[in-house]
């Protein structure tokens, strides 16, 4: 995968000469935008520290990665990724009401760190999950079950689906869908079969 | 079949900061004996957690020998009692069910504990940022192989390379010296040919900070090479020492 990623192989002979026209310069926190997100950002530590619940911030995870595991893994189906999208929600306020975290805000606090990463990870999820589901077609590592050959083979839908899918965050368990297509000029899509 | 857990007594370093006092606890454990030793302190943070205790902080991140993040004297032993291996490497089934096991922090005065298990280890970054690099204009990747290098002088500069920076053997020397450390680096790039226009520099630079920074001297006991999760060999500290006496008699090089 990392060798199909984007910039893998352009990077190395494009950033050189971009970071060597680049002066660094001493970066100052007393940016408008710095302060906002520094706000945000203790404030959530504020709120994730008081619930004080039951279920510590393991337990939850290992539940939303069998969620992930089990219906938003390579291969999905539009049942299974409508499922994972209400139990992803479901956890997710679970979380916010249920989770335990020990110890405070003030000082080193890894448990601290993995419950931000984990809400974090609950938007990614979620996020995945409607993309999958939005994305009617199998192509790449996005298996539809629904969209197959009948020798296994994926079935892309060129027709419709020739683009990049880049979500806009819109606040809570909202995204706006902006599309960047693909356009081939010179090599057009075909099957491609590996046998 | 019902696997058989390990029953162990693990003490376990406890420190609120680096400005407290820390001392052993004292923990009763049941651990699969395929769990790595990792796993099995996440499995405990679990449940102390669960009870509104507070989980042992500990630094971890690739979990497969090659980040250099986790560190963890285990009985006595940076990375356990096991060679060539970190910590996260580490399984349960090489110890025995009802053993106790002494977990500390690396202990060094220039890895100050920051809580727990977890030492900073910064003056790593400090003397990498000294002179662990190659100075190279801007521009396309040149082709590899356009420089010719031996087999056997590649060989030596990956065998130092291999070092992953963990501070094992700081943690496993009386003087808390990181000579292996700063060897490996200075030889990775002393052994090559892009290394030599900043050989000597280099040399005097990463040791400079490397003293500054409250790092021991080194006595030849060779304790940091049998305790080094890469086997990286002592050699590279007579080859660095060896670098560092060129560097006073050389005449000193044109700063640009």
């Amino acid at each position: 995968m990392q060798g199909l990623a984007d910039g893998y192989f352009v990077i190395p002979y494009t950033i050189g000469n971009y970071l060597g026209g680049d002066k660094p310069v001493f970066i100052k926190t007393d940016h408008p935008e710095f302060e906002k997100v520094a706000g945000e950002v203790k404030n959530m530590t504020n709120i994730l520290l008081s619930i004080k619940g039951k279920r510590t911030v393991d337990d939850i995870h290992k539940q939303l990665g069998r969620i992930m595991w089990n219906k938003v893994g390579m291969a999905r189906n539009e049942k299974g990724l409508k499922e994972a999208i209400d139990d992803i929600r479901e956890l997710k306020q679970e979380f916010w009401k249920n989770v335990t975290i020990p110890g405070s805000g003030d000082d080193v606090n890894q448990t601290l760190e993995r419950a931000g990463r984990l809400a974090d990870y609950f938007e990614l999820g979620e996020l995945m999950a409607l993309d999958a589901l939005e994305r009617n077609e199998s192509c790449g590592g996005h298996f539809r079950e629904e969209y197959q050959f009948e020798d296994g083979e994926a079935k892309r839908d060129d027709e419709n689906y020739s683009f990049v899918s880049a979500w806009e965050f819109a606040g809570e368990s909202k995204w706006n869908l902006h599309k960047e297509p693909l356009e081939f000029e010179y090599v057009k899509p075909a099957i491609r079969s590996y046998k | 079949m019902e696997e058989k857990k390990l029953s162990l007594k693990l003490k376990i370093w406890r420190q609120k900061n680096s400005n407290s006092v820390g001392s052993f606890i004292d923990y009763n454990v049941q651990v699969s004996p395929d769990a790595s030793f990792l796993e099995m302190l996440d499995e405990l943070n679990n449940t102390l957690e669960a009870k509104g205790e507070e989980a042992i902080h500990f630094e971890s991140d690739c979990r497969e020998g090659i980040c250099g993040t986790c560190g963890l004297v285990i009985n006595g032993h940076p990375h356990g009692p096991l060679p060539k291996i970190a910590t996260c490497q580490l399984h349960m089934r090489n110890f025995k069910d009802g053993q106790t096991i002494w977990v500390e922090p690396f202990r060094a005065k220039a890895f100050p504990v920051i809580k727990d298990l977890m030492v900073d280890r910064s003056g790593f970054d400090k003397i990498l940022q000294a002179g662990g690099y190659v100075s190279v204009n801007t521009g396309g990747t040149p082709d590899a192989n356009a420089i010719p290098i031996p087999k056997d002088i590649a060989s030596l500069a990956m065998d130092a390379a291999a070092c992953i920076g963990c501070g094992a053997c700081v943690a496993a020397c009386k003087n808390a010296s990181a000579m292996l450390f700063v060897s490996a680096k200075v030889s990775q790039y002393a052994l090559l040919p892009q290394g030599q226009p900043e050989r000597y520099r280099r040399v005097e630079k990463m040791v400079k900070v490397m003293d500054e920074l409250g790092f021991g001297s080194c006595t030849n006991t060779y304790a940091c090479e049998a305790e080094c999760p890469k086997s990286i060999s002592v050699t590279n500290i007579a080859r660095m020492n060896r670098d560092f006496v060129m560097a006073k008699v050389k005449a000193k090089e044109v700063e640009v």
